[in-house]
């Protein structure tokens, strides 16, 4: 794996070193190492199976739900180490916002949807904090001004690129440093897809962004940095220009010119 | 006293509502003082406010709430044993048996169920000492439950501090109750092993087990009195066995075919509207209760049946086998048809299909596809119907015979092991005699066949599980 | 020539396998129908059969209350009321129809007519309205089960006197009232607001009802918290070992023990060792608790199963921990499941009989249990006891019993049954 110069300047926000995943003993991740930068947007891209939603769900360690699943190698978030035992997976998934595939609301109210987290780690405690946060995220989604006169209608009610904005307010919602975005717009039509990646434009300037895409174009779109995965190893990582215009993996190459798919 | 009582219960549930509202102040004043004191960096709150209370009230209602269940459950047994001590001081009474009555007397006479005339004077006087025992057995759990829970409020109350992991250890306490509650299935099963096998042993001390499982003479009129008549009893339970696998069978020959057909009907044949009425109309009638079919058999289908028999010169006894069985097979119906429903529709529809491409009729993809690939699903749940009939109490009470007959005649009356537990049990006998002991033994055989039958039952299931996912 | 006769052949081989179809066909609607039928028969025959004890034949009687039975003021107090001679009265009432009679045997007879609790007629109408006292009052008079049954037309008239239960004697007393228009037919009240007696016309289910009650409120509080904690535990938090295999094999196992076993249980465990009162609701509760966890278990497994994973992750995601995940999200879409689970198996419990009759709760109750230590009996139990009851009467009692006993399982399950449709909830 080789890298730019011009990576180095700031300090990385994630750092990875050796991260290896194993399910039921068997490997899916062969020790990642890999730095992502701070107010940029990050691609994993590669075909499926290649572990790249994996390695997305080490971050904000999700797999400690699945049973079975082992995580070694060494992961820091700035000076945190994620699989400190000491630490908090609560206060990390805080810091460390996700969006699902699918978009997957709470069948409760709009408002509620995006004031659960706050609720939940007592960012507020009375009612006009609580709105001011649920507007302000609201916004920052882009869905303000469709819901802002039925905030307590069913979050269900709400059409698919609509529920997947919610669910982005909703990480949004309590502050993140990082948002991980895990195949975002996989369920959405080309419309709802754009007004995510532009959305995914403008967080950038406030979050740190990682996004699992298996859309090329997507990743060309709206990325700065790309990574691509195959067969569980990082094969090359850079400028989503390099990647894109001249790979110096033969792998990646033949991926993206669509050789490997 | 009462009224003590209550005001113990309330003190009880209001103490860990104090606490809850205590545990949110002192977080809440917590912050604020070390928002004051390190202004330059202010300590962050690891749990929310609601936790710390939480944490508090568990911390002083669950080990008062220990106390309050050990209590009730021991103390009975403390108070019994004390006063059996204290009226054999009384009388000079030694023999356990006259003591336990005198107990009961004792305990008739406080509640006010029995009348001073009719106790032995004796008796009578330990009156004073047993209610003056309650008293002091109430004493003493309120003043260590309200002690405990003061303990739980003071340690708990130590804790809180801003950076205290009041969720972790609410969420930690909540998984010990959750544990604790799934043991409870688990000590259930102990529980009916352990005092089965208790019982039944006392009573393999007096009848031999051999005798029990292979005698043929069941009459377990023991006399109560010694030297009465019929005194010792026969403890042989073949018949019982053989009694209960007749009825069985008989159930089994009905609601087989009958069950089995109706839901290859339901599931193959049946439209869509047919299915929506049918399958809940069995739901329903799954759930008669068994008392409604014994009435049935004993006054419907037994007279019923005796009537046309000797219409056609057959002798039947009012209480028949056959009656018995052909209503516990009525009840098995149901449970026959939804059990191999379940099974028939969870077989692929491409072997359906696949024996239709071949241009086979439905009855015959039936046969010989749908069935042979849900035959370990039928299989088990005929395992299960029987295990059911066996079990069934009820019916057989109602309506199968009391005397224990060795016969292969469906006709005739024979009695069941789940019978003679009731007959056995029923009314007010000692617990240490033979007899009751009996229905502890028999109770065990069923136990222990049931059991097995379930567990092959659910072993095919899961074979057969595991072949279609 | 070879071709037709193989056509043929095949023609006649394709004609009986349809006929085969034609007859599994058959056998299949006879089977349902074969069930349908005996099902039928079983409640209709019952609600036959229960029909005369919804209704009870009643003598009109005008009553002299003297004031020297009993002051005004009197009426509230137990042993005073206690004290007068009610069924006396209304005897004396009803002899007073028939001034002709003047031996003993016929005085006899005529007091007969009237059923035992007649008197009780009389002292509620007085406890209702003191007023009365000191004049003279129509009071309906509940007959005896035997007249009431020879009303109906359940006792055959035509039989010979020694056959009879009621005696020519009897019967023209009874059609000469008929005659003068004093008795009429009502709904049997007392059925629901009495509790058991020995004598048919007296009998109601409120104790055992009342009694029923307090048994499913303590096995709802013992068997719902412990079963869906269970039930979280092995579904969302247990990790898959072959502890929780144990639990979970022993479960189904459970499920399907015979309900008498949980009676030993209960009479081994609760009765004899912790010595808990026999024939009380606490201990029959905690019995069909024990009973009904299984089904309560395996129903919240399957609600909770059926809540996506998706809801899960939305909630991890955002920095829930697994207890918030489960009480903020999870356990609040698997609740109608949850509560459709355990009215069915209260429903179970609630028509089951045999742990019961182990521990004693098929006892003679008269009063209405009041608390969960009482003795008391439950419906189920009361309709065992009446069934065993040789007297006439309490035939179409039991078939009441038993339509009441129904009416209210089928209620329960109907709940459950709405609770499904209701909620279902399509993901």
């Amino acid at each position: 794996m080789k890298r730019d110069g011009d990576m180095t300047l700031s300090t990385p926000k994630i750092k990875s070193s050796g991260i290896i995943v194993e399910y039921d003993g068997k490997r899916a991740l062969h020790g990642i190492d890999l730095d992502i930068y701070p107010n940029e947007v990050t691609a994993l891209i590669g075909p499926s199976g290649c572990g790249k939603s994996t390695f997305l769900r080490c971050i904000n360690r999700m797999n400690d739900v699945i049973d079975n699943c082992k995580v070694s190698g060494r992961l820091m978030i700035d000076d945190t180490d994620v699989y400190d035992p000491e630490i908090d997976v609560v206060e990390l998934r805080a810091r460390v916002g996700m969006v699902f595939q699918k978009p997957n609301p709470f069948p409760k109210s709009i408002y509620d949807n995006v004031a659960y987290g706050p609720r939940i780690h007592g960012l507020t405690e009375n009612k006009d904090d609580m709105d001011r946060i649920v507007k302000k995220s609201l916004k920052r989604a882009g869905l303000w001004d469709e819901v802002r006169e039925r905030l307590d209608d069913k979050a269900l009610g709400l059409s698919g690129g609509q529920q997947q904005r919610l669910c982005i307010a909703r990480a949004i919602a309590v502050n993140p440093e990082i948002l991980l975005m895990d195949e975002p717009c996989s369920a959405l039509d080309p419309i709802a897809t754009s007004i995510i990646e532009e959305l995914i434009n403008e967080l950038r300037e406030r979050f740190t962004i990682v996004i699992v895409t298996h859309s090329m174009q997507q990743a060309a779109r709206v990325s700065q940095k790309t990574g691509y995965f195959h067969l569980g190893n990082i094969i090359e990582y850079g400028e989503t220009n390099d990647i894109f215009t001249r790979p110096k993996n033969e792998q990646t190459e033949a991926y993206i010119s669509g050789r490997i798919g | 006293m009462e009224l003590i009582g209550l005001m113990f219960l309330a003190l009880i549930f209001l103490m860990p509502l104090g606490a809850n509202i205590y545990g949110r102040t002192r977080i809440r004043k917590l912050m604020i003082t070390s928002a004051q004191t390190q202004s330059e960096e202010s300590v962050k709150q690891h749990s929310l406010t609601a936790f710390h209370g939480l944490f508090m009230s568990m911390c002083v209602l669950l080990p008062a709430l220990v106390i309050i269940l050990c209590w009730l459950a021991f103390a009975p047994m403390v108070i019994s044993s004390l006063l059996v001590s204290e009226i054999s001081r009384l009388t000079g009474e030694t023999d356990p048996r006259l003591l336990s009555i005198f107990v009961s007397k004792l305990e008739a006479l406080y509640e006010g169920v029995l009348k001073a005339e009719f106790v032995e004077p004796e008796v009578r006087q330990a009156l004073g000492y047993y209610s003056a025992l309650i008293a002091r057995a109430n004493i003493f759990l309120y003043v260590v439950a309200i002690f405990t829970a003061i303990a739980g409020f003071v340690i708990s109350a130590r804790q809180i501090s801003p950076r205290f992991a009041a969720r972790d250890k609410v969420e930690v306490i909540i998984k010990r109750l959750m544990q604790l509650a799934s043991g409870v299935a688990i000590l259930t099963t102990i529980g009916i092993i352990l005092s089965l096998a208790f019982e039944a042993s006392r009573f393999f001390d007096v009848v031999p087990i051999s005798e029990f499982l292979f005698g043929t003479h069941w009459s377990p009129q023991i006399a109560i009195r010694e030297g009465q008549a019929g005194g010792s009893g026969a403890f042989g339970a073949i018949p019982l066995f053989a009694g209960t696998l007749m009825i069985t069978f008989i159930a089994m020959l009905l609601a087989v075919p009958i069950g089995l057909m109706s839901a290859v009907y339901l599931s193959e044949y049946a439209s869509k509207r047919l299915r929506n009425i049918a399958k809940p109309a069995i739901e329903l009638l799954a759930g008669i209760p068994t008392v409604v079919y014994g009435f049935f058999a004993a006054l419907f289908v037994a007279p019923f049946l005796r009537n046309n028999g000797s219409v056609i010169g057959l002798e039947l006894s009012s209480e028949s086998a056959l009656a018995a069985g052909l209503v516990m097979g009525i009840m098995i119906i149901p449970f026959i048809s939804s059990l191999s429903d379940d099974v028939i529709n969870s077989v692929p529809q491409n072997l359906r299909d696949g024996a239709s491409a071949l241009g086979a009729t439905q009855a015959e993809t039936i046969t010989q596809v749908i069935l042979p690939a849900a035959l370990p699903g039928i299989v088990s749940a005929i395992l299960l119907a029987i295990s059911r009939a066996i079990g069934e109490t009820m019916i057989v009470v109602m309506a199968a015979g009391v005397a224990a007959n060795l016969t292969a005649n469906p006709f005739e009356s024979v009695t069941t092991v789940t019978v003679q537990i009731v007959m056995l049990l029923v009314g007010d006998q000692e617990f240490d005699s033979a007899k009751t002991l009996a229905a502890f033994a028999l109770g065990l055989v069923l136990f222990f066949v049931t059991l097995m039958l379930n567990v092959l039952a659910l072993y095919i299931v899961r074979k057969y599980k595991e072949q279609y996912d | 020539m070879t071709d037709r006769s193989t056509q043929t052949a095949q023609s006649k081989h394709l004609k009986k396998r349809y006929r085969a179809e034609k007859r599994f066909k058959f056998f299949g609607l006879a089977a349902i129908c074969s069930a349908a039928g005996i099902l039928l028969v079983l409640i209709g025959g019952l609600t036959q059969m229960s029909i005369p004890a919804f209704t009870h034949h009643y003598v009109k009687l005008d009553i002299a209350i003297p004031e020297t039975t009993i002051q005004a003021e009197q009426v509230t107090d137990p042993v005073a009321m206690r004290k007068v001679n009610w069924r006396g009265m209304v005897r004396k009432a009803l002899r007073n129809e028939f001034p002709e009679v003047t031996d003993r045997s016929g005085k006899r007879a005529i007091g007969n007519l009237l059923s035992g609790g007649a008197g009780d007629a009389v002292r509620d109408k007085v406890l209702n309205d003191p007023t009365i006292i000191g004049s003279t009052v129509e009071v309906a008079l509940p007959l005896s089960d035997d007249v009431d049954l020879l009303l109906k037309g359940l006792i055959d008239r035509s039989l010979l006197e020694e056959n009879r239960v009621v005696s020519d004697r009897e019967l023209t007393f009874i059609d000469h009232l008929e005659a003068t228009g004093r008795i009429d037919r009502r709904i049997a009240w007392f059925l629901f607001t009495s509790g058991d007696s020995r004598e048919a016309e007296m009998a109601g289910l409120r104790s055992a009802a009342v009694g029923t009650l307090l048994t499913m409120l303590v096995t709802l509080l013992f068997s719902f918290p412990l079963g869906v904690m269970a039930a979280i535990y092995l579904e969302e938090i247990a990790p898959k070992n072959r502890l929780t295999d144990l639990i979970e094999v022993n479960i189904n196992n459970l499920a399907a023990v015979p309900s008498i076993v949980f009676g030993l249980l209960g009479l081994a465990v609760f009765i004899n060792f912790f010595h808990l009162p026999r024939s009380a609701p606490l201990v029959g509760g905690m019995v069909l608790a024990l009973m009904t966890l299984p089904t309560i278990i395996i129903a919240t497994r399957a609600a909770l199963a059926a809540v996506p994973p998706s809801i899960r992750e939305a909630a991890l995601g955002v920095g829930a921990s697994p207890i918030q995940v489960i009480f903020h999200h999870v356990l609040p879409l698997a609740m109608p499941g949850i509560l459709t689970g355990t009215i069915i198996g209260l429903a179970q419990a609630a028509g089951e009989t045999a742990p019961l009759l182990m521990i004693g709760m098929m006892a003679f109750i008269v009063d209405t249990p009041m608390w969960i230590n009482d003795k008391a009996t439950v419906l189920p139990a009361q309709i065992y006891m009446w069934a065993n009851n040789p007297e006439r009467a309490f035939q179409a009692k039991t078939a009441a019993g038993i339509i009441c006993l129904m009416v209210f399982l089928l209620l329960m399950n109907a709940l459950a049954i709405y609770l499904r449709k209701k909620y279902e909830k399509r993901w």
